[in-house]
Formats: C-alpha cells, structure tokens, sequence
C-alpha cells in the first residue's frame, strides 16, 4: 500500500488521512453544542425493521401452504428417525454406536465411544441424546445433498458462484437466533424449525468445500477424463468428484459440526426434548449441577461425532489384502448384524434390555451442586475482586471512555486536568517511540487510535467520526470497495437505531479481541517453539474447537454469575483458539530453506524467531486475526444469554419478543460487520502475502 | 493431400484474453502475416499462446513440437486434441476436418481413436492400477472381466505387472507414468499425444523409459505427436522436430537437418547442447581410432 511506486496514491492517502483528522477534530469540539453529533437523532431513524415486520404479516399467509407442506415432510423424516432411535434398545444402539468408532477410528475411539455412552446412560440422558442425534440425523444428509448440488453448479456456472457467495457469507454469519422467528413464522412451531435453522448454518460449509474440490482437481486429471472420451455426467462423477472427494468429506465434517452446534443453540425456542433444552433449562433455573451434567453430554456428543466424521474423512484407501473369504471379507457389516441377531430378539421379552430402566440412574447432580457450592463460596472473594476490576478497569473505559469511567467511586480517583494531560502525554510519547524506533507507522497510529478509544469510550466518540475512522482504515486496507462495504454497513446500523447497542457490542467485542489475540498469540509463538508445549495443546484446541457454543457458558456463568463480566470471559476463551492455531500454523510454516539460511547466518534463537520466522509468518497470523474477530462476533448472541447490552441482546429480545424485524436487522448488522472485518483483514493478509512473494 | 498424411493443422491459432483479441484474431488470421496479427492482438490486450501453426504429420511418425516453457507447445498439442479449442484454424485427421466435430462426435473420437500421456500423468487418486488403465474402457462402456482383462493386457507390455491393487501415490515417478501410457493406450488410439511425458521424472529413469517408449513404438507404429523442452530428448525421439518460438514454429525438420542447418540464431543456440554431445562423442570416437 505504503511503498507504491508511484507517489500520487500516497499523496491521496495522507490527504484523506489529514480530512479524517480534521473532521474528528471539529466533531469532538461540537459535540458538546450540537447534539446530533454526539448522538445520532431518532427521527433521523429509517425504520427497516417495521418494514420487514410488515413484509412478514404480508408473506405469512401467502407462503404458508407450501411451506407448511414441506414442514410436514420434514416433520414426518423427523419423527421417523426420533421413533426409530427411542424404539432401538439401549444395548443394540450402544454396540452400533461402538461398531462405527471402532470403524472410523479404531480401538481407542471405540472405547471413547463406550465409556462415553456409558457416562450418558447412568446420568439418564439417553432419550434427550437420541432426540438432538435424531435432528442431526436428518439435518446432515439434508444439508450434504443441497449443498453438493449447490456445490456443482456454482462449480459449473461462474455466475451462480458469484451470487452464491455472499449469500454463503451471511448464511454463516448471521446468528441463528435472528432467523429463528421468520423461520417459526412461515413454517409454523415445532422441531422442525430447529431442523431448519440447523440446515441453513450447515449447508455453507459443503458448499465452499464442495466448490473448492472440485476447483481444485488438477487440469490433467480431468484432461485426463476427456481425452478418455468421458461425455459431462462421467467426467464429473466418474473423474471430477471422486478426485475432490477427500476436500468434500472434510466439508462434510464441517458440516456435522455445524448442525450439531445450532440444534443445540436452536433448542432454545423447545419443542424437543433435547440435550440443549436441558442445558438451557438448568442454566435458567441456576441449576448448575445439572447444566453441568448436560453439558457434558454435548460436549462428549460433538466429540464423538468429530472424530467419526474426521475418522472416515481420513481413511487412505491402501490395497486391502484379502485375507478373508466370503462373509469374513466384511467383518463390520458381520458384528452390526451379529449384534442385531442376538440382542434385539431378547430385548422384547426383558424389558430393562429394550428401554434403560430409570432405576438405574444414577443421580450425581445433587453431589456435584453441593461441592460446586463449596467451591465457589471459597473462591468467590477473589473472584469477586478479579470481576470488579476487569469490569471497572477495562471493558468500563473502553465502553464509556476513561472520561467518564475514572471517578472516585469506580477508580477511587478523581480524573484530575493534570492525570488528563499525563495520559495524553503517555500515548503521545508511546506513538512517537513506536514511529522513531520500529519505524511502524501502523503501530504508532494503532497506539494513538487505542488511546483516544480508552480516553472517550466506544459510546463517548461521536458517530461521524467512528464512520470517518473505520472508513479510511478500510480504504488503507483493500480499496474503495472495502471503504465502501464499511461505510455502507454503519450506515445501515445508524439508520436502523442501532447505533447505540453496536457501540457496546463493539466494547465488548474489542476488550475481549484486545486479550484473546495477544494472549492467543504468546500461548501459539510459544507451542512453535517447543514441540511438547504444541502435542499438549493440540487436544485442548480440538476439543475446544468441537464444543458448541452453548457449552462455553455453563462454567464462566458458575464462577462468575450473570454479568458483562462473565460474557467478556466467555467470549475471550471462544475466540482465543483460532488465534493459537494460526499463530502456530503461520510460524511453523516457514520454508525449512528461510530457516536454515537464519542458522547458516549465525542467528539466536529469539533472532530467528523475530527476524526470520515472524515477518514470514505475519499473513497467516492475520487470517488468526480475522478468525478471532469472527469468533468473537459469532459469540455476541450466545453471551446475550448471561446478560449483556448490545446487538446480540437486540437480537435476544427480539427473539423473545416474536419480532422478526428487529431480529433480522440487528443480526445482519453483526453479519454485516463479520464480513466487513473479515474482507479487511483477508485483503491484508493477502497484500502483505504478496509483497512477500508467497 | 498425400494419403500418409495422418494429421495436418493449417494456420492454428489460439488466443487468449478479451473478446477484442479473440475477434481480432478470427478476422485477422487469413491475412498469412502472422506478426502483423500477433501485434494487433497484443494491442487488444490479448495474448496469441499459438499463432498460426501449419505442419503435417505421418502415419506413424514421431513428430515432436519443442520449445522453452510459454512457446506454445502445449497449448498446441491441446489444440489438436480440443482439449482446448482452436481460435482458427483447420484440424484434418483422416482428411477429415476435426474442428468441425459435434461434442458426440468429439466423445466418440476420443473414445477410439485418440490417447494422451500426461506430465505429471493425470492419474486418478481414488483408482487403483488397473482401474486407472481400464478408465478408457469402463466409459466406452466395455464390460467388467473384458476391461480388465485387456487392461492386464495393457499391464503386461509396459511392465507393470504384480501392482493391479496398488494405488497412484504408492508408486514411483516412472511407475506412475508407466500406468499413464498404458492407460492411454488402452483404447488402441491411432494417435498418440506425450505432453512432457518424461519431464518429472529423473535423467536415469528418463533415458530407460524414452527407449522403451522407442520399443513400444517400433511395435505399435502409432501416430505419435510428442512434446518437451528437451533437445536431446528430441533428438534422440523424432522422425521430424518442429522448434517454437512465441507460439510460431521457427523450424520443421528431421534432428539432423536442424542441428546441421539451423534456421536462425535461435535455433543455433537452442541447439548448442545437443551439437556439443554430438561433437564430444565424435571426438571420444576419433580417440578411439
């Protein structure tokens, strides 16, 4: 950007640079006098929201035959496989179950699947599991048949890729508690509006996957194909499929993933007796024992279904030497059908062999509640103290600004003229050391945008500014359509009203990036370094990674209770694994060749770190950056649940509230401003990708 | 026409880049100045990766197009096949004009009487050995114990015998490419396209193939259209070698007549390598005497 040959884009650059300044200048002097600038007026409001409620009332009845019709299709695959999950008896499912780990990973997930079963049968959480597995059962090949279909022809039509991108992006990316109630409008209560909400967050991912395989067959295999004679259908099923196949089952994972994360979130509108009901009910009531119980549970489930999906993504096809002759030759089919032979016929005269009797539960939660207490009573002084400070020391200023924030009451100081004019100095100072010694402009104008960010608070800088600032940061970054996405999407949050909420989603939002990336950074720099460090963490990511969201809450919520607090921690620990995992990627990425030149030059260790591995490794950590945004974002409704003001509390009371309206618009701004952030920081790793030649 | 000619293309371009150029090209292309057209279509932003190639091919001949990397070789060689398809220009296989196939016919064609080996010999990873080979087979639509069987055939004249159930990437570079030419001979084509078949591969395998590519040849006397980068290779492989050169061919000649007479500078220095092995042997022989 900066080191463009030419020096006109420079010039045009600082000259923007320098109207922002102005305008932000003008714009804090007038705060004060003029009300409109410090705080967007509500006249000036365009209420999208009414207009889409509208549109609803308008769409209801016209649409809803059909897709009442089609509810009922899939309410009738659903209740099919429900039944048929509840009627197979406890012990035929739990060997099937086992049967299929041991297929997909061996003996190791075999006995993971069984003790994990165990662990739900005793704490008598079969039925409700059978019943969220039964929504994944019918969401996932749903999902996978769409979206390859998808796949091919946006393989196929250039122009249908193109429409079907964005599209994909605000699929992914807009809560699913904002399309709960459209969806509960047109097709009417009951699970099948979870199973539709899981299908439209688990399609993208076959989709992209689905795209990518196939984009990325390699010419010859499919000039292979045609010089073979294959007409279309063959060339594509024959050659070009299977060759993506393994890109496809990967995508296929992702989407099982997918699935289970949002039946589980989808669950909070009921209608199901399922796992996530039972987490969401307990959670409600502070019934932590249970909640944690549940959680357990689901988060042994998305384990279990990670791994088995991963397990028959990952199975190389090596030459099977036939050692067995006829039935032999299938020893899997042969223990499913064994199992089936000998245990369903006894299960219909012993009753404790079909349905798991209650007597045998065995109710732990009771002790669990009780020793959680314990644990808490004793640590919740320092808790306390360490919720307070977070809470007046960091997410306070970065919401309402150190202006506003330090007051005897909060800091036990007054924030005196003189204390004022220190903090200025301190940030001038810190600019200056960061241009004069590293010579990083970037680092300098982020010091200085940090501090007038903790000076005035998200809420405290006037909106014009705020568009101002963001805009220009994205024009530096990709260019005029980038600058303009931005700008469109605050303007669309201004015009909605929902400026206000955006701001303290976006304190809470950026406090916890602030901590989760740098922390994320140092824990993923130091797992490149030492190999024990990295085979140590590596299980924590994944199962962290597998965990549905719901999940994250149930333990912040114990120690810390309802509060902005506990969603800044919940948030921070969702969001820190990507930027862990790219960190590591990116430094242990570097060409062997780059590293060995370090050593031949006689570097130390930190030299080669900072001087060889982490330049290099810079566009990758970027893209960890982007994640961590996403992650972040994505995680603002869920952390609504434990209390926050914000979008995702907009979106969380609209949902309660039945209004689709508002739902929509305050998540589309949270789509919005993912897709924002995420084309900027993609189009910084990609020229930062380019100048290093990559 | 002589009735030995096997292929003939007749000014064949290929452009790529905006439609500007393409049209360009369609009106242009007549003129016979190629480096007038090529000019113009730059000037339209576009890029002529085959201008206005002519040359003829033998009944089991061994023709090789050579050049550096971006000449226009294998553009060329895709062009005959319509793996891509022509700008301009006549393709005539058997005297008959190739470009103007329908899609049926062109499946049809490729099915019986064309074959293609591959740099890195485009194999398909979820197929064994002997699925890869009786790929050719299975879309014609020949049955099961048929398509194995000739593929076993297919096995056996290049060597491979013993690795049926053996996947791709189990195999070495030149194990790999054998199942490459013997996949595409499969469907015993009359013409045989080599798009750099022994590039990957390293100097000593590469020698031991390119003699039993020579072998196969002095048995089967296909229609051969060969492509690499390669002079010696060329040397030692061609009946006829045609040099390119910015997508022009700037020589057609048997080895000998080119490495002797180059046509001009270019040609004399491409062929430098080549004419000193020569001389060194030569000398080593005279040492000998």
């Amino acid at each position: 950007m900066s080191d463009s040959p030419t020096d006109w884009p420079r010039h045009r650059t600082v000259a923007f640079w320098a109207v922002c300044i102005v305008i932000s200048v003008i714009c804090f002097q007038q705060a004060e006098t003029r009300e409109w600038i410090g705080r967007f007026p509500k006249e000036w409001t365009f209420g999208v929201a009414d207009h889409i409620n509208v549109a609803m009332n308008w769409l209801v009845p016209l649409l809803s035959g059909p897709l009442h019709a089609l509810s009922a299709i899939l309410g009738f695959l659903l209740d099919v496989t429900r039944d048929t999950l509840a009627w197979t008896p406890w012990p035929v499912a739990f060997c099937l179950f086992v049967i299929v780990a041991h297929k997909a990973g061996g003996l190791s997930l075999a006995l993971f699947m069984a003790m994990s079963l165990v662990y739900i049968l005793v704490t008598g959480y079969w039925d409700r599991s059978m019943n969220t597995l039964a929504l994944v059962g019918v969401a996932v090949p749903l999902s996978i048949v769409l979206g390859v279909q998808i796949g091919i022809l946006g393989y196929r039509y250039k122009w249908l890729n193109a429409l079907t991108q964005p599209v994909l992006d605000v699929m992914q990316a807009l809560p699913a508690f904002a399309y709960l109630i459209p969806i509960l409008l047109l097709f009417g209560f009951g699970p099948v509006v979870g199973l539709i909400a899981s299908m439209i967050f688990s399609i993208p991912p076959m989709v992209r996957n689905t795209i990518l395989g196939l984009q990325r067959v390699p010419p010859e295999i499919s000039e292979a194909g045609l010089i073979s004679g294959c007409n279309r259908g063959q060339l594509l099923w024959w050659v070009q499929i299977p060759a993506a196949l393994p890109q496809m089952k990967i995508g296929m994972n992702q989407t099982t993933m997918a699935a289970l994360s949002m039946v589980i979130i989808a669950a909070i509108i009921g209608g199901s007796d399922d796992v996530g009901w039972a987490v969401l009910n307990t959670m409600r009531k502070a019934q932590f024992g249970p909640s944690l119980i549940a959680g357990l549970v689901i988060a042994l489930m998305a384990m279990l279904i990670d791994r088995i999906s991963l397990g028959f993504a990952n199975t190389e096809k090596e030459p099977k030497p036939e050692r067995h002759a006829g039935i032999f030759r299938y020893p899997y089919a042969l223990a499913a059908l064994a199992v089936i032979v000998s245990i369903l016929p006894m299960s219909f005269f012993v009753a404790s062999l079909h349905y798991y009797p209650r007597e045998w539960v065995w109710d732990i939660s009771a002790h669990i509640t009780a020793a959680l207490d314990v644990f808490i009573a004793s640590t919740s002084g320092a808790l306390e103290s360490v919720k307070r400070a977070g809470l007046f020391f960091f997410l306070l200023p970065f919401r309402i600004g150190l202006d506003q924030a330090v007051s005897p009451y909060s800091w036990g100081i007054e924030f005196t003229p003189a204390l004022r004019i220190a903090y200025a100095g301190s940030i001038a100072v810190g600019s200056m050391l960061a241009l004069g010694l590293s010579g990083s402009r970037s680092g300098a104008i982020f010091i200085a945008v940090c501090g007038v960010l903790f000076y005035y608070g998200t809420t405290g800088i006037p909106w014009p500014v705020f568009i101002c600032t963001i805009t220009m940061l994205a024009y530096a970054a990709g260019g005029s359509a980038i600058a303009g996405l931005a700008f469109a999407t605050m303007i669309f949050i201004l015009l909605n009203g929902l400026w206000e909420p955006a701001m303290f989603s976006a304190a809470l939002c950026g406090a916890a990036i602030l901590i989760a990336f740098p922390l994320g950074m140092a824990i993923g720099t130091i797992a490149a370094q030492v190999d024990w460090v990295s085979k140590a963490i590596r299980p924590v990511n994944d199962t962290l990674q597998t965990m549905p969201q719901f999940v994250y809450l149930i333990p912040f919520l114990m120690l810390f209770q309802v509060g902005e607090f506990t969603a800044l921690i919940v948030v921070i620990a969702y969001a820190l694994v990507p930027a862990i995992r790219y960190t590591e990627h990116g430094l242990r990425s570097v060409p062997v060749a780059c590293i060995e030149a370090g050593h031949a030059a006689g570097c130390t260790k930190r030299q080669l770190l900072w001087w060889v591995k982490m330049p290099q490794a810079v566009p990758e950590i970027m893209l960890g950056l982007n994640q961590t945004v996403i992650y972040a974002l994505s995680m603002l409704v869920i952390a609504a649940l434990v209390g926050t003001r914000g979008l995702g509390q907009q979106v969380y009371v609209a949902l309660g509230k039945a209004d689709s309206g508002l739902g929509l618009v305050a998540g589309l701004s949270i789509a919005l401003v993912a897709i924002t952030t995420d084309r900027i920081l993609q189009g910084l790793s990609r020229s930062r990708k380019k100048a290093l030649g990559l | 026409m002589s009735v030995n000619v096997k292929l003939s293309c007749r000014n064949l371009w290929k452009t790529y880049g905006p439609q500007e150029a393409v049209e360009v090209t369609r009106s242009a292309a007549g003129s016979g100045n190629a480096a007038v057209v090529m000019q113009r279509i730059r000037e339209a932003q576009g890029l002529a990766a085959c201008a206005g190639i002519s040359f003829d091919v033998m009944r089991g001949e061994i023709f090789i197009l050579m050049g550096l990397s971006g000449s226009g070789k294998s553009t060329a060689l895709r062009c005959l096949s319509r793996l891509v398809e022509p700008t301009m220009g006549e393709i005539l296989i058997d005297g008959e004009d190739f470009t103007a196939k329908s899609p049926r016919e062109l499946i049809d064609f490729r099915r019986h009487k064309m074959g293609m080996v591959f740099q890195n010999f485009g194999l398909m990873p979820h197929l064994t050995v002997l699925e890869n080979i009786a790929f050719p087979l299975r879309v014609q639509g020949i049955d099961l114990a048929e398509r194995n069987e000739r593929a076993r055939d297919m096995m056996r004249l290049v060597e491979l015998d013993g690795r049926e159930n053996a996947y791709p990437r189990q195999l070495s570079g030149g194990q790999q490419q054998r199942v490459g030419i013997a996949r595409s001979l499969a469907g015993d084509p009359d013409i045989w396209f080599l798009d750099e078949p022994f590039s990957a591969l390293d100097p000593l395998i590469r020698r031991q193939m390119q003699n039993e590519f020579l072998h196969l040849q002095s048995t089967l006397h296909k229609t051969i259209i060969f492509v690499t980068h390669d002079i010696s290779e060329a040397v030692r492989l061609a009946d006829r070698i045609a040099i390119m050169k910015g997508g022009e061919i700037v020589q057609i000649g048997a080895p000998r007549e080119i490495l002797e007479n180059p046509a001009n500078d270019y040609v004399e220095e491409f062929t430098q390598d080549a004419r000193e092995g020569l001389m060194i042997r030569g000398a080593s022989k005279a040492d000998l005497e």
